[in-house]
């Protein structure tokens, strides 16, 4: 359980952050291992975008994109906080981060029907 | 005030189940006493009844009782608060009230913690003023309106109550990280044009204690009673930090 004092946006947004970050490091290596298969197993390649299309594994990607946008979009809001004259309104930038983050990965999967 | 009505009665009066925390360094349990509800009734009122009901060995710090002098945090079901501005009412889950001593500072007895390690980080960040001209000149005249004062004023009505040290994650996995009072403090003489000391405090900040350890989640913003923002001048402070070294003026 969260503790009470962790339970306020920042603090998610916070681990969120910190979360996505591990999880890409992750996602990472096996995403450029699975791009190498284009130069010595191309047969592979094929058949793995195949399987790519089915819907559950389309769902998880839609995650992956989550997790891609909510980090990056995470990041320059971090980098702003830093850098630019202070604003106090960290809870919007962090709700901003986090709604286009969503939009992200539901566009991702609607433009998917779009393609099949 | 919903949560009145879920009070515990015992006989024809209304009470609180409170569990306070009671040890020392060696460690502690949860003591448990029924409260009369009173209206408008504080924490420390809780308190204060404890100690002067059943428990008078009940050790616990106040002074002022209206939010000037810092000495009463506590934690309460769970978050740090000013316990003589904190009505029962607003807190209460369930009915019920939890207190023990801030986290993050070494416990002396009950709800007593010593504030050394906190008021150390104060002078380790450089919190003291630096006087940059004798009694014989005058003191320059310091606008109102500028940026630098109006950053100064947004920290400087800190009470040094702690609720915002105990309240830091970060303090908590890193025991001499300066933590947001101290940097607080540190930047609100920043920007005071009168003071003399930034060379020494910048680099202080910026040490391995310092402001880059903060990771932004503003626990300290959310739970200070008087409404600094502590993660916004730690902010501040990497900026400036930032801007003296890009200057090589470190
Ligand atoms: S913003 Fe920084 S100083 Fe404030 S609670 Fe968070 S980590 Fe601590
Ligand atoms: S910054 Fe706020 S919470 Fe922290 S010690 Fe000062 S008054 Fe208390
Ligand atoms: S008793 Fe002085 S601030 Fe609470």
């Amino acid at each position: 359980m969260i503790a009470p004092h962790r339970r306020h946006g920042l603090w998610l947004a916070f681990i969120v952050h910190r979360l996505s970050g591990i999880a890409l490091a992750l996602f990472l290596p096996v995403h450029f291992w699975v791009l190498s298969l284009a130069l010595t197993d191309p047969a592979a390649l094929d058949g793995f975008l195949q399987w790519t299309h089915r819907p559950l594994v389309r769902i998880a990607e839609m995650g992956l994109v989550f997790l891609l946008s909510v980090h990056l979009f995470g990041g320059l809001r971090l980098m702003a906080l830093e850098w630019l004259p202070w604003s106090a309104r960290q809870k919007t930038m962090a709700a901003l981060a986090t709604a286009g983050s969503v939009f992200m990965a539901l566009w991702f999967l609607l433009s998917g029907y779009r393609m099949a | 005030m919903e949560a009145q009505a879920e009070h515990v009665t015992t006989g024809d009066e209304a009470s609180v189940h409170v569990r306070v925390w009671r040890g020392d360094s060696g460690g502690g349990q949860w003591h448990i006493y029924r409260v009369p509800v009173r209206r408008n009734q504080t924490v420390l009122d809780v308190v204060t009844w404890i100690q002067q009901n059943p428990a008078p060995d009940l050790a616990y710090r106040f002074a002022c009782r209206v939010g000037v002098c810092g000495s009463c945090a506590m934690t309460v079901n769970g978050e740090p608060r000013w316990t003589c501005r904190t009505h029962v009412n607003r807190v209460l889950r369930d009915g019920q009230l939890s207190i023990a001593p801030l986290r993050n500072l070494p416990v002396v007895r009950d709800l007593v913690c010593d504030m050394t390690p906190f008021f150390d980080r104060w002078s380790e960040a450089g919190g003291g003023f630096v006087p940059g001209i004798d009694r014989h000149r005058p003191l320059p005249a310091i606008a109102p309106d500028t940026l630098a004062r109006r950053a100064a004023d947004a920290a400087i009505e800190c009470i040094n109550c702690a609720v915002c040290y105990a309240a830091c994650d970060v303090v908590a996995w890193k025991r001499d990280f300066l933590g947001p009072a101290a940097l607080n403090r540190a930047w609100s003489l920043v920007n005071d044009e009168r003071d003399r000391g930034n060379r020494e405090r910048l680099r202080a900040v910026s040490g391995d204690a310092g402001c880059h350890n903060c990771h932004s989640q503003q626990n300290c913003t959310q739970y200070c009673p008087n409404l600094l923002d502590p993660a916004g001048s730690i902010a501040g402070l990497k900026r400036t930090v930032m801007r003296a070294v890009l200057k090589g003026e470190f």
